[in-house]
Order: C-alpha cells, then structure tokens, then sequence
C-alpha cells in the first residue's frame, strides 16, 4: 500500500486555492477579451481587471494605479531590480543587495554587472538575518542607484529587519525594493520600500501571476521594450482569468491570514523541536523566533539531500531542499552557504492552509526511521 | 601544514565530511587533517561539521591539488 500524499512544499507552490479556482473558471468565461479595446467585451475584461487591481492594492496597502501584473514572480524581480537601477542610472551603477535574495534578484544583478554595472552582497549571520552595520555601510557608499532586500527568506524563513534596513535606505536617499513573495498573504507587511514584488502560486492562487507594485514618487524606468499595459511596467497581454484568481484568493488568504499563521506557527515549532529530539545530528536552522510562520528548514548530517527527497516522496512527502545534489548547478544554496550552516541532507518542509496537524505528525512520526534507515544504508552510524 | 591528507576529490556530498568524521578518531589530538574536496559543498559543510563536532576548523586553502579544509582533532 502506497502512503497518502502529504504536499510539504508550499513555499514552491500553495495548493489552489478554491477560491482561486472558483473565480478562474468564472474570468475563464467572463474575462477572455482584450481589456485594451473599444467593445462590450472588452470592457466587462476591463472592469475585472481594474477590480483585480484594485483588490490587490488594498491587501498591499497601495494605491491601484502603483500595481503591475507580470507574467511570475521571477520576472516581477526582474522588473523591480533592472527597473530600479534604470531609474536612477544617473545617480549612479551601483546595487545593493542581501546575500540570501531569491536566484530571480541575483540574476537579475548578474546582469547587471554583466552590463558594466556593479552589485555589493551584504552578508547575514549564521540565522540568516541580514547584517545590518554592513547593509547601512553599502547603502550609504557613492553612487547606491537601488538595494533589494527579502522580506523573509524562502528558504529558511529568517524575517529581515526591513524596517530598519528601510531606515537606512531612507538617511542614504536610496530606494528600496523588497521581495515580499513568501509574506504576501501571509504575515503583515513591513513598511518604507519603494518597490515590491510577490507571486500568486505562494498564497494559493494560480501559478503564472506576479505583481510589481511601485510606489508613487520612485523613479523606476521600465528595463522592457515598450509596451503601454500595466502601466507600462511590464510587457505583453496579462493572462486576465489567472490574474483574477491570484486577486480574488489574495484576499481570501490575507483575511485567513492572521489565523492561520497562529495555527501554522504552531505546527512549525513543533516540527522544529521534534526533529531537533528525535533525529540525531540534525541541524535546524533559521532564526527560532523571528522567523516565517509556515516554513521551518533542517539538515541532517551524513546525509545525502537527494536521497532523502527520494525516501520522503516514498512514503508520500513532498518536500524541498538546498542540498547541492538536489540542484540542477550541483551547487548547495547560497543561502546555506551565506549562513555557514550544514548544506547537505537539507529538508525545507513548509506548510499551507491544507496542512493537517496529522498530516505534521505523520511526518515527524515517519522522519527519524527514513534518515536512520539512510545512515545505516551509507554506513555513517556512529560517526 | 598539515599532518595528513585525506583525497576526496571527485566525491560528492556528503562524502568528503563523511571521510573526515571516519578519520579524526583514528588520529591523535592535535594532530591536522587535510581534507582535498572538490564539491563546492564541502566549503560549508566541512567548517559546519567541525563546529557541531567540537573539532578546530584552521581554514581552507587552494593549493595545486585544487580546494582543501585543515582541520584540528581537539578532543
Ligand atoms: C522569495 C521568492 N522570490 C521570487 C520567487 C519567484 O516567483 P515565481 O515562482 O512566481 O517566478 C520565489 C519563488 O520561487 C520566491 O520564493
């Protein structure tokens, strides 16, 4: 017999959400026309459109007209980081950054430098908490056209001190753009950016949605060739029914938000602690505290990462993980890497608002015999 | 300069961290293992293994032999 699927990945991709699936079945029928043109068609897309619009704004607490739609997450990044450093080229070439961005912004910077332009990391501790006497140093330096900080890391949940991040972007008169895709429709949202970025299949709604908001007043030049939708912030025809589930399940997540994030946090101290008793030499890392209410992350030592995503998927766990095995580059994250924590035999279990307390019990229940088992497989037991 | 040299080039993760932890009982306190490890990993997880283990991390160094990690046997 087979074990029941427990879906352990919702960093990666929420479930959909019903609401999310309701109201894309009804912009399916409803919201097929081109929202730019001059018939009755067009302007019921039209009126979707602007009521997606305005309902993401609300939950983000920004005006309608500060809202892009992109075709993802990463080209939201993209956008922000590129669009960022346009705006301000007169000021000067330089980028700040975190050292545990999503790969979206550091490719996005990459590129940059390619160009000629230069980027400086800024360093986190061994909890992934950004280091905020070097950030205010690099903001401060000649020439900072942008900096870009994660509201909280994907991987191992670490919440960033924006607000004091922003502060010092603030006294050096540098904008600043935050990743927010792992808080939006999840945990409140830090104030002082200048631009954001998040992405729909994080809060349960459609993968194929992101969302570029730029606050009024910054300058930010849109990297694209030109094309007048969205503001003119993003090229190409906004796939409207998906955008309208992202927007009608952004809410339904955001007004849960508050009550499932107590729930959540609960579930993850005590797959944190668990683990931390009952599967030897492991490593749980992130910050214990200040951290994502839905995502909690460990690496268990002699352990090959692949391998246990395999075992894992066996008995029915869908889980990810920054172990260089499991990586298309066989390169370990760079954001275990940046915090100088165990790469190897890494899980990032995160859960969502279809995760049972059973669900969670079954896994911590299953967890300590599948990495033993692995161990005495390699031989390492006792080590 | 180290005492001796453990050859883990070509081996994955966690492999070369796995040698290391099967060499440092056999060797006297005090004495230096290099560890030779090409998998970038090891960069992280050989300093990481020497702190949850209590053992000294000296440094890495990139010799001709490519990426190598000397650790100390402290207990
Ligand atoms: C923090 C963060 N930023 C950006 C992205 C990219 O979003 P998308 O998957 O929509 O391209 C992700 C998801 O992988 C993410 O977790």
């Amino acid at each position: 017999m087979s074990a029941s699927p427990v879906y352990l990945d919702a960093a990666t991709a929420a479930p959909t959400h019903p609401v999310a699936r309701q109201a894309l079945l009804a912009a399916l029928d409803d919201g097929w026309a081109d929202p730019g043109k001059l018939y009755t068609q067009a302007r019921r897309a039209r009126q979707l459109l602007d009521a997606a619009r305005e309902a993401t704004a609300l939950t983000l607490g920004v005006r309608a007209d500060e809202v892009s739609f992109t075709p993802s997450g990463t080209t939201a990044a993209h956008g922000a980081v590129l669009g960022g450093l346009a705006g301000r080229r007169r000021v000067g070439s330089t980028l700040v950054h975190s050292a545990i961005e999503h790969s979206a912004v550091l490719h996005a910077a990459e590129r940059h430098v390619g160009a000629g332009g230069t980027a400086t990391e800024v360093p986190v501790d061994r909890l992934g908490r950004l280091d905020l006497t070097a950030w205010s140093t690099a903001v401060r330096a000649p020439g900072v056209a942008l900096a870009a900080l994660i509201t909280a890391s994907h991987e191992v949940g670490t919440v960033q001190p924006v607000a004091e991040a922003a502060a010092a972007c603030a006294d050096a008169g540098v904008p600043l753009y935050v990743d927010a895709a792992q808080s939006v429709g999840r945990v409140p949202l830090p104030a002082g950016w200048s631009v954001l970025t998040a992405s729909a299949h994080k809060w349960g709604g459609p993968p194929g949605v992101g969302v570029l908001a730029v606050r009024k007043g910054t300058r930010w030049e849109s990297p694209w060739p030109a094309d007048e939708r969205e503001s003119g912030r993003t090229p190409g025809v906004v796939n409207l029914p998906a955008v309208v589930a992202a927007a009608a399940s952004l809410r339904a997540a955001a007004a849960d938000a508050a009550a499932e994030a107590t729930r959540l946090a609960a579930l993850v101290d005590r797959v944190r602690e668990r683990v931390a008793a009952e599967v030897p030499d492991v490593e749980v890392v992130g910050d214990p505290v200040l951290r994502l209410p839905h995502l909690v992350t460990f690496s268990c030592l002699y352990v090959d990462g692949e391998a246990l995503l395999h075992a894992l998927d066996r008995r029915g766990f869908a889980v990810s993980s920054g172990s260089s095995c499991t990586s298309s580059t066989l390169r370990p994250s760079h954001v275990l890497e940046a915090m100088g924590v165990l790469s190897h035999g890494n899980v990032r279990v995160s859960l969502h608002r279809e995760t049972t307390e059973a669900d969670v019990e079954r896994f911590l229940t299953e967890l300590p015999g599948i990495v033993a088992g692995l161990r005495a497989e390699a031989g390492v037991v006792g080590l | 300069m180290p005492d001796e040299v453990i050859d883990c080039r070509g081996q994955r993760c966690p492999l070369p961290v796995i040698a290391a932890a099967r060499r440092m009982p056999e060797v006297p306190v005090g004495t230096v293992v290099r560890v030779l490890a090409d998998d970038p990993a090891a960069a992280v997880d050989i300093p990481a293994w020497c702190r949850m283990r209590g053992q000294e991390f000296l440094g890495s160094v990139d010799g001709p032999d490519g990426p190598a990690y000397d650790v100390r046997r402290t207990h």
